[in-house]
């Protein structure tokens, strides 16, 4: 008998993918639910190994989904859901259309609604797992804060969003968990590090919301991501807000209720408001106040004592960290973005208001004789006081990355600030291959600062010295050419002279760069007995390498080119 | 009277002063005319039926028509009965008589009767802009002109109270002073014109003279009465308002109720009372359906209280009680940090890779070297159509402070993007190499351990003038055997570079070879088609005269020689001259002899011509002077033979292959696949294990022919072809000149012990050669007993560099 053949594609990598189509098929779904399943449930597509085999020889680029992900979202409760929405539209549709509003009314009201909690549990089944993936999460939802209302988006998203995120920022504030903050022009960076795992998210800057053309961007899809986003926030933030002892929903000092008149505002915006201030520690669930200092026991293990030394200097700069604005008092004047840097000054326990007027929740007034810092942003000040610095809002900033306060002098007001760096580049990187402007080697180097900023001073009598020097310089021409004279002079006597003579030995002296040009040869032939399996992909690692030394090569050159110009602008000026 | 109109007028929408001033004008006129129509509106104002009488006498085909009437004068009376519903209607609406529309009513019989002749017409004035609520429509009397001049002569100067009477209904629908027949339209639609409308006749009403600003203010100054002077602006005229008019003026200024008779402050009296009264108002009894429970009601109620009861509709509060639990609940999700409940997963889950976290550049203020020159915003430019080539995905800017700083206008669009790559781009576990690039290559000891080597120019022997393609030396080492295109050999003295001979052939000397038998003084030259045995007369003279003595007479032989080896090789004695020069003897060739060998012995060596086809391999024997050919078949085009040192093995190199040959056999031992495109040449081991053959394509390739017929190492160590490639004798070196004119020292030491392999390692390069045709270094060949190395070079020098 025969053996049956086997039908191609039936195992392997052939069975293993499903196209998206097949897909759909197969869950019975419109692609509208199909990408909103995916959304919510996290599934992707995957990259199959061989490609031609796993879309079973069809040409083109199909996008391919493994298949056991499909069969997951076939046993996904809310996929009934997505079909009661199919039915609900199709009949909240056919009221409007014989206009019985009553009923279509009726049906609005009983919409049905998706439950995501179990989804977030299966998609994060451990809560560092979820913190792990919190950066989208936050980013996103930063942003949604910002929005109007818009078509086809749940009005309540937004608003909510609001709510999570300013939720969120008081739990870093109580956790003392931002560790770096950085502003590009892109919006605020900050980093927080939280059950040891660091969440990095943006802050768009003010107004950022523009329409944005349909065919770039498709707010839907946005929002479907939103959608999960806030309840997935919204556990976090109530798993943290209990490991800080906090309320959640968090709760405000009674005593602060009672103050205002509480009859005229709704209790609820009003309690909103005071919390989006960001200004008023949340009530504790119990009043003790358990300090985590957890010292780095010495265990005699195989991390070597340099580690652990690391390891302990490091915890120590933390530890600075955290409370490097305390005793500091802060106002922010009017032109400040009042929410990151109140959000910033209080994570490191300084104190910090603002003018009454501009948001609720001020504290004390622009008139306070203890105020230390007042956080101007404007070329000049009609009215200051003595008592405290002006400075602009970069020194928070700065303060922060550098985990130290930084001299004042630099930030004043109106003055030229010095450039604000990235807390986010590696710092143990080769200085061949990546670029370190010098005011971030002096961020490190203390010594190297130093240099840095009498730089700054002494262009101007490095100036005075180089016309200095040419004067001497002249003197010695005219000198050489009196030399030169007399050289010749004797040269020419020489020559009459020139006999038999017996000349003194010369020292073999060893070139210092003949041994590393040999050496370099020598690597260079080296380099030849490189494995054929390995030939390429040594190139392309040694073509990267020198496009990268290039691109300091050209970085370096800028700034020479700058500090030139720089200082012949200065000599320019002092003439 | 005028009094009753103005409050008439003042119930209306329009208020203004200027129309009860528009109006106060036309008094005088307005007062004839009442008292024309004064008796009928008697009549018609009591009972319907005389209004319908009235309304007999004319036909009115509708409201807004007034032209009609004038064609309709003449049939009048034929169309008497015809009535019209729509006034009928109206004087059915018993609950608000002023609304009632008299106009027709007011019409005179009698003065209908007695002006048949006259005509008629019937201005329809449109009052909703007026009176919105009370007096909607008017309808204008008709009047006999004729009758009406006469009138107002008569009656200028007329009483009130006839007046007074004509009012008694509160109807002021004729109040209006209808000398101009245009209707109740703007006037400024005439503003163009010569003329203000049409006056009963049909003629134009024209204005009156314009006034100028002088005449004007003369005006002002002589008239007592200007303060009181009107325009009309229906007619043109000017109309002088009554003290009566003034006075209703005031009061209507002073907001009180124009009418000075009216009593605010009269009892009330209660029309409808909340009491029973015994008869009712109404003549007719309520209907049934206002005391029975309404059915329909019923049904309604028993639908909502149903659907309350299903469920179906929500009360208030059970709605917000829905709502509140339709908003997300947060509880304890996850018990323990880091603890992972037993739950389906995603297969193989492959967490989405972070965002790349800002760089310096990506700063609002960054250091001035980041931000973009001109070059590089143009370069930024020019990638629009392809922005992932770019180096960065945004152009740097500085801002000097942080208020100036404005939203990212891309910032949207590149969320949508991150959140487009977290459902839709394809994922996947790449490996990524964590290693410097210096791991790859490989460990190798360093060239100091390896010495000696040559690693100095030492020498230089000048004197060809053309390339130098082959060179030797003799076994002892003192001398050196160059031969050049210039169809010159020439000897030299290694240590001193003096050159000893030069002997002069023919044609182009492709390859020159010292014998390696000690005892005999031969060289084996190729030149052109031919090969000479030449004795170089230089070192030992007796080994000199030794060989000389030995070739002088050829031995004789019986055996008959082939008609093959015949055709292909003609061996013959120098003749006089030749013997001078050294020649011992001639072979002739059919084809030109590129390469010639000796086997180790020293009797036997082979010559090789290309071009020969299944004759290009030549084996002769000195001793005999016999050749042989040993092989029957064309074995492709054959670059370069080579005798084993040791066993009775002949290495072919063809195009592509080297092909190792048992002599004594005579059958094929091995076949090398050398992998490259064109063998140039090989050089064998001493030990003869291991085979060197390079290649036209850059490489040199390292047969180890104990371990397989591949490659044991390809060494890409030129970068163009490879020419000379050559072991010592003695020392563990290999050396190889290209084109590229360097000369590559490299060690390669072969064990013993057949478990290790040779260890091979590039030790130095030496660049010293010119260029000549592109060509670089032709020959290569040691030293036999130092290790110095000797280069030939198209630049036609020889070169010696020692350690």
């Amino acid at each position: 008998m025969v053996a049956k053949k086997k039908k191609k594609y039936s195992v392997g990598e052939g069975s293993q993918f499903i196209s998206r189509r097949a897909a759909l098929n197969k869950l019975q779904l419109s692609l509208n639910d199909f990408r909103r399943l995916c959304i919510l449930k996290g599934i992707y597509p995957r990259e199959p190994r061989n490609r031609k085999r796993a879309q079973k020889g069809q040409p083109g680029i199909k996008t391919l989904y493994h298949k056991k992900d499909i069969l997951f979202l076939m046993q996904e409760p809310i996929i009934w859901k997505l079909r009661d929405y199919k039915i609900f539209n199709r009949k909240v549709g056919r009221a409007k259309a014989v206009k019985d509003f009553q009923k279509m009314r009726r049906y609005l009201d009983n919409h049905p609604t998706l439950k995501l909690d179990h989804i977030v549990k299966e998609r994060y089944p451990s809560f560092i797992d979820a913190l792990r993936d919190l950066d989208d999460c936050l980013t996103l939802c930063f942003l949604f804060s910002t929005f109007p209302s818009l078509p086809h988006i749940p009005r309540d998203q937004f608003m909510l969003c609001k709510r999570l995120t300013m939720e969120f920022l008081h739990a870093i504030i109580e956790a003392k968990a931002l560790r770096k903050v950085f502003i590009s022009i892109k919006g605020y960076y900050y980093q927080a590090e939280i059950k040891g795992q660091t969440v990095t998210w943006i802050v768009p800057h003010n107004f950022s919301f523009a329409p944005q053309p349909k065919q770039e961007v498709d707010f839907k899809v946005m929002s479907t991501f939103v959608e999960f986003y806030i309840i997935m926030l919204g556990f976090v933030n109530f798993r943290l807000y209990h490991s800080l002892n906090l309320y959640y929903p968090p709760k405000l000092p009674t005593t602060d209720v009672s103050e205002s008149d509480k009859s005229l505002v709704d209790e609820n915006i009003y309690v909103a408001e005071r919390i989006a201030a960001l200004n008023i520690p949340l009530t504790k669930l119990s009043n003790q106040t358990e300090e985590e200092d957890v010292e780095i026991d010495q265990f005699p293990s195989d991390t070597s004592a340099e580690d652990i030394e690391k390891a302990k200097q490091e915890q120590a700069k933390i530890k600075t960290l955290k409370t490097l604005f305390k005793g500091l008092k802060f106002f922010l004047n009017r032109e400040v973005p009042r929410e990151p840097l109140v959000f910033i000054i209080r994570c490191f326990g300084g104190e910090v208001s603002w003018d009454k007027t501009l948001f609720v929740g001020s504290t004390f007034d622009e008139s306070d004789e203890t105020i230390t810092h007042q956080i101007v942003d404007r070329p000049n000040l009609d009215k200051q006081y003595i008592s405290r610095y002006y400075i602009q809002p970069q020194w928070v900033f700065d303060c922060v990355n550098a985990r130290e306060l930084l001299p004042v002098n630099k930030y004043f007001l109106g003055e030229v600030l010095p450039p604000h760096l990235s807390p986010f580049v590696d710092k143990e990187r080769d200085s061949y291959q990546q670029y370190i402007p010098p005011e971030e080697q002096a961020l490190y180097d203390p010594s190297l600062r130093e240099t840095l900023n009498e730089a700054d001073e002494s262009d101007e009598n490095v100036a005075e010295e180089e016309e200095k020097e040419e004067n001497e310089a002249e003197e010695d021409e005219t000198e050489d050419m009196e030399n030169s004279n007399e050289d010749e002079m004797q040269s020419t006597s020489k020559l009459q002279k020139h006999k038999l003579s017996v000349k003194p030995g010369q020292v073999y002296k060893e070139e210092p760069w003949e041994k590393t040009r040999q050496e370099r040869q020598e690597y260079k032939l080296r380099e030849k007995m490189v494995k054929n399996k390995h030939r390429k992909l040594y190139k392309s690692m040694m073509q990267g390498r020198r496009e990268r030394s290039k691109e300091v090569w050209l970085l370096k050159k800028k700034r020479r080119l700058h500090e030139e110009q720089k200082t012949k602008q200065k000599s320019k000026a002092k003439q | 009277m005028p009094k009753e109109r103005l409050k008439r007028k003042i119930s209306g929408s329009e208020k203004q002063v200027e129309d009860v001033l528009e109006k106060q004008k036309e008094e005088d006129e307005d007062e004839n005319l009442w008292n024309v129509v004064n008796d009928d509106e008697e009549d018609s104002s009591d009972s319907d039926g005389d209004i319908e009488e009235s309304e007999e006498e004319f036909k009115i085909e509708s409201d807004d028509e007034n032209d009609e009437d004038h064609s309709n004068t003449d049939d009048e009376e034929e169309e008497e009965e015809e009535e019209e519903e729509d006034e009928e209607a109206e004087t059915d609406d018993d609950e608000d008589l002023s609304e009632k529309t008299v106009g027709n009513g007011l019409r005179d019989e009698s003065d209908v009767d007695g002006s048949d002749n006259d005509k008629i017409s019937d201005s329809n004035i449109d009052n909703s802009k007026h009176n919105n609520d009370s007096t909607n429509q008017k309808k204008s009397k008709n009047t006999k002109k004729q009758g009406l001049k006469n009138k107002i002569n008569e009656n200028k100067n007329e009483t009130k109270t006839v007046i007074e009477d004509e009012y008694a209904d509160y109807d002021t629908s004729d109040e209006e002073d209808i000398r101009n027949t245009v209707g109740n339209i703007p006037m400024n639609w005439y503003d163009e014109y010569r003329h203000l409308g049409y006056d009963w006749d049909g003629n134009k009403i024209l204005k009156p003279e314009g006034q100028d600003q002088l005449d004007a203010f003369l005006k002002r100054i002589d008239d007592p009465d200007f303060w009181r002077t009107v325009k009309d602006p229906q007619t043109g005229q000017e109309v002088k308002l009554t003290d009566e008019d003034v006075k209703l003026i005031r009061r209507i200024q002073g907001q009180k109720i124009p009418d000075e008779t009216f009593d605010e402050y009269a009892p009330w009296i209660e029309w409808f009372t909340s009491e029973v009264m015994k008869t009712p108002i109404r003549k007719f009894p309520e209907h049934k359906r206002s005391f029975l429970p309404s059915k329909y009601e019923e049904k309604k109620v028993e639908k909502l209280a149903r659907a309350l009861k299903m469920g179906w509709i929500k009360t208030k509060e059970e709605q917000d009680k829905l709502r509140a639990k339709k908003e997300p609940q947060f509880y304890m999700l996850w018990q323990t940090d880091d603890q992972a409940d037993e739950m389906r997963r995603i297969y193989k889950h492959i967490p989405a890779p972070k965002r790349h976290l800002p760089g310096h550049a990506e700063s609002y203020n960054p250091p001035a070297e980041y931000l973009f020159d001109e070059k590089e915003l143009k370069q930024w430019n020019k990638l629009k159509d392809s922005p992932w080539k770019r180096k960065l995905h945004f152009v740097p800017q500085k801002f000097d402070s942080l208020r100036k700083v404005p939203a990212y206008s891309r910032y949207i669009k590149e969320r949508f993007l991150r959140c487009l790559d977290l459902y839709l781009c394809p994922r996947a576990i790449k490996m990524k190499l964590t290693i410097e690039p210096e791991a790859l290559v490989p460990k190798l000891p360093s060239p100091r351990d390896l010495q000696p080597f040559p690693t100095v120019l030492s020498l230089e022997y000048v004197g060809h003038s053309d390339m130098i393609r082959t060179i030797d030396t003799d076994k002892t080492g003192q001398y050196l055997v160059s031969g050049s295109d210039d169809c010159t050999v020439k000897i030299w003295e290694i240590n001193t570079g003096r050159c000893l001979k030069t002997i002069q052939t023919d044609a182009v000397i492709r390859s020159v070879k010292w014998c390696p038998n000690s005892s005999l003084s031969l060289i084996l030259v190729a030149s052109g088609n031919k090969v000479i045995l030449l004795n170089p007369h230089v070192g030992d003279t007796l080994v000199c005269n030794k060989t000389d003595a030995v070739l002088k007479d050829a031995p004789t032989t019986d055996i008959i020689i082939s008609e093959r080896v015949r055709t292909t090789v003609e061996w013959r004695e120098p003749e006089e001259d030749e013997y001078a020069k050294g020649y011992r003897a001639v072979l002739t060739h059919f084809k030109e002899v590129t390469q010639v060998t000796w086997h180790g012995r020293g009797d036997y060596f082979a010559c090789v011509m290309p071009d020969g086809q299944n004759r290009s391999v030549l084996i002769g024997q000195v001793s005999k002077r016999r050749s042989q050919l040993p092989f029957s078949k064309p074995k492709g085009l054959v670059q370069c033979v080579l005798f084993h040192p040791s066993k009775p093995f002949l290495f072919v190199a063809t195009q592509r292959h080297v092909r190792i040959y048992d002599l004594m056999k005579q059958m094929l031992v091995k076949k090398l696949l050398t992998n490259c495109k064109w063998i140039s040449t090989m050089d064998i081991h001493p030990g003869g294990d291991n085979l060197l053959v390079a290649t036209y394509d850059r490489k040199v390739l390292w047969f180890d022919l104990d371990l397989s017929t591949k490659p044991y190492q390809t060494l890409r160590l030129h970068g163009t072809a490879v020419r000379g490639v050559s072991f010592h004798k003695r020392y563990p070196l290999f050396a190889s000149g290209s084109d590229d004119k360097s000369l590559i020292i490299s060690h390669g030491m072969v064990y013993n012990d057949l478990m290790q392999n040779p260890l091979i390692v590039p030790l130095k390069r030496l660049q010293n050669h010119k260029s000549a045709n592109d060509f670089g270094i032709f020959d290569v060949h040691f030293h036999p007993l130092q290790p110095w190395v000797f280069t030939s070079g198209a630049d036609g020098t020889i070169k010696l560099y020692s350690n």
